[in-house]
């Protein structure tokens, strides 16, 4: 992953002195050459800027009680990848502003349209916004892609683990879908998805359909609060257990993608890593607030 | 453009403002690309480097030992939040680069790296002159694993993925570079008062 090659390229450019065959490099061949390797990187890793661009609300639909759905139809909305987010700024009549990040949930499919799911957090600023007022045809500032290493494409392989907790499964279904429709034999998958009650699981029946017709894909819930009767499934908060179960099935993660409250993502990180994955196989990230 | 039917929260009264964009956060969020590493403060240093040249290193009891600095400040998250009246404790950078005997600032640009591999980068002068700690304690107690303990560096007035959690070495150079978040699109100085979130802003 790139934070290690980033760490460690300042040390072994820092050589300079002796060469293999015992000559001594001069200080200005030194220099030179970093002057060149820093100027080639900043070439190499220039990003574009990213300009606000208004969105239009194509449709919006419910998924849970708690969550809806929006198609944000973005012309020229560069090409992101799964995992990746958006930032929305609403604009009040007197000029105050408000940013928040979402997710983006659809598959880069080139439609022109981007889906992002929003959870409503009832004593919050932006969400209930999407809730309560958004409608078909309203325009949305936002600007994106954004987001580094937080993302799958299929050429990354697997075996692949997700673990979501709560609105945490959003860039994980991006990822989902997208590996369902590339090219190939999808790479094998477990999701880990862990809800208050079956009522609060976004996109359950397009998880039961992958499931069904996906034999290269694992499905694991876990409900923490409330279970509906003849429930059988998991019925707590994700632990090392229920991970080495999915692992089981799955096979030893070549990647794993951690997304939710920060307590879920600490704890889960935390057991991966525990469970002797390579730390920087796990990718994270923290939604909200402390979360605990 | 104006966003229909959109007023914002009651706006609470700030003895200070927040930087546009920003939003009070009364909890303590967490932003980071991996797990939280786990630090063995018996095997721990840091260590300011220029170029390949290590100018001074401390173990976990010498930078103990050094006159500790106290900031209360406002913090400022990219991801949106801001958290006001914080309070931190540390050692300054001017206060390690005296202990190493170092009376210049070796590079006019610095990387911070840490347990993790995490970087990022920044003018020398924004941690100079009292601006910046090697922080070890937040509001009275030794700094949480999740939010970069036992040891992080600490910028305030620049975004806080620019106070590198869990950090080991500071390094000084000629030219700036980006560091982890800079690499992807984050802004590579990062003022949250002239909002340079992504590269370009
Ligand atoms: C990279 C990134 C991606 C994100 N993707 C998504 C996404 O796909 N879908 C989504 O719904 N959200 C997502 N979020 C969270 C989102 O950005 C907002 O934080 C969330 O919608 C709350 O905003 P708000 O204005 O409604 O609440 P605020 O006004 O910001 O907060 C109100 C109160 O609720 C608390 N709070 C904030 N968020 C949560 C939470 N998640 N759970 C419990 N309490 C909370 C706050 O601490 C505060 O006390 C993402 C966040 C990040 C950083």
């Amino acid at each position: 992953m790139a934070i290690t090659c980033t760490a460690t390229r300042g040390k072994s450019s820092g050589t300079a002195g002796t060469r293999p065959d015992g000559t001594r490099q001069s200080r200005t061949d030194y220099r030179q050459l970093r002057f060149r390797l820093s100027h080639l990187k900043q070439l190499a890793v220039k990003p574009p800027t990213l300009e606000w661009q208004t969105a239009t609300v194509d449709r919006v639909w419910v998924e849970t009680s708690r969550v809806k759905s929006f198609r944000l139809a973005v012309p020229g909305f560069g090409r992101f990848k799964p995992g990746q987010h958006v930032d929305v700024r609403l604009t009040a009549p007197d000029g105050y502003q408000a940013q928040r990040s979402y997710s983006i949930a659809s598959a880069p499919d080139g439609a022109g349209t981007i889906d992002i799911t929003v959870e409503l957090i009832e004593d919050g600023e932006v969400s209930p916004y999407f809730h309560e007022v958004v409608r078909e045809g309203d325009r949305i500032e936002l600007r994106g892609p954004i987001g580094g290493p937080f993302t799958w494409t299929a050429e990354r392989g697997g075996p692949l683990l997700l673990a979501g907790g709560g609105s945490g499964v959003v860039p994980l279904m991006s990822m989902l879908r997208h590996r369902t429709t590339s090219a190939g034999e999808p790479v094998r998958a477990a999701l880990l998805y862990s809800s208050r009650a079956l009522d609060d699981v976004i996109y359950m029946d397009e998880l039961d359909a992958i499931s069904a017709s996906d034999p290269r894909f694992d499905l694991t819930l876990t409900l923490t609060r409330n279970r509906p009767p003849g429930w059988t499934g998991k019925t707590r908060r994700v632990d090392a257990r229920m991970l080495r179960d999915v692992m089981e099935r799955l096979g030893r993660p070549a990647l794993s993608y951690v997304c939710g409250p920060t307590a879920f993502v600490e704890t889960v990180a935390g057991m991966l890593v525990d469970e002797g994955l390579p730390p920087d196989t796990i990718m994270t990230e923290r939604f909200g607030p402390s979360g605990t | 453009m104006v966003s229909r039917g959109f007023f914002g929260r009651k706006r609470p009264q700030l003895s200070r403002p927040i930087p546009p964009g920003q939003y009070l956060e009364d909890g303590f969020p967490v932003l980071s690309a991996g797990p939280t590493p786990r630090v063995d403060l018996a095997k721990w240093d840091l260590v300011i480097e220029a170029g390949n040249e290590t100018l001074g290193r401390w173990n976990w009891e010498e930078l103990q030992a050094l006159p500790a600095t106290e900031m209360h400040v406002d913090i400022h998250c990219v991801t949106k939040w801001s958290k006001q009246d914080t309070d931190w404790r540390g050692v300054t950078i001017d206060t390690l680069l005296e202990s190493a005997g170092v009376t210049d600032p070796p590079g006019d640009y610095l990387m911070a790296s840490c347990d993790g591999g995490y970087t990022t980068n920044m003018p020398a002068e924004d941690v100079l002159d009292g601006k910046a700690l090697i922080a070890y304690e937040y509001d009275g107690d030794p700094i949480e694993p999740a939010h970069g303990g036992p040891v992080r560096l600490f910028v305030p007035h620049l975004y806080f993925w620019k106070s590198a959690k869990w950090i080991r070495s500071l390094r000084f150079m000629d030219d700036d570079a980006p560091g982890f978040w800079e690499a992807y699109g984050y802004h590579m100085y990062g003022d949250p008062w002239k909002e340079q979130r992504y590269s370009g802003d």
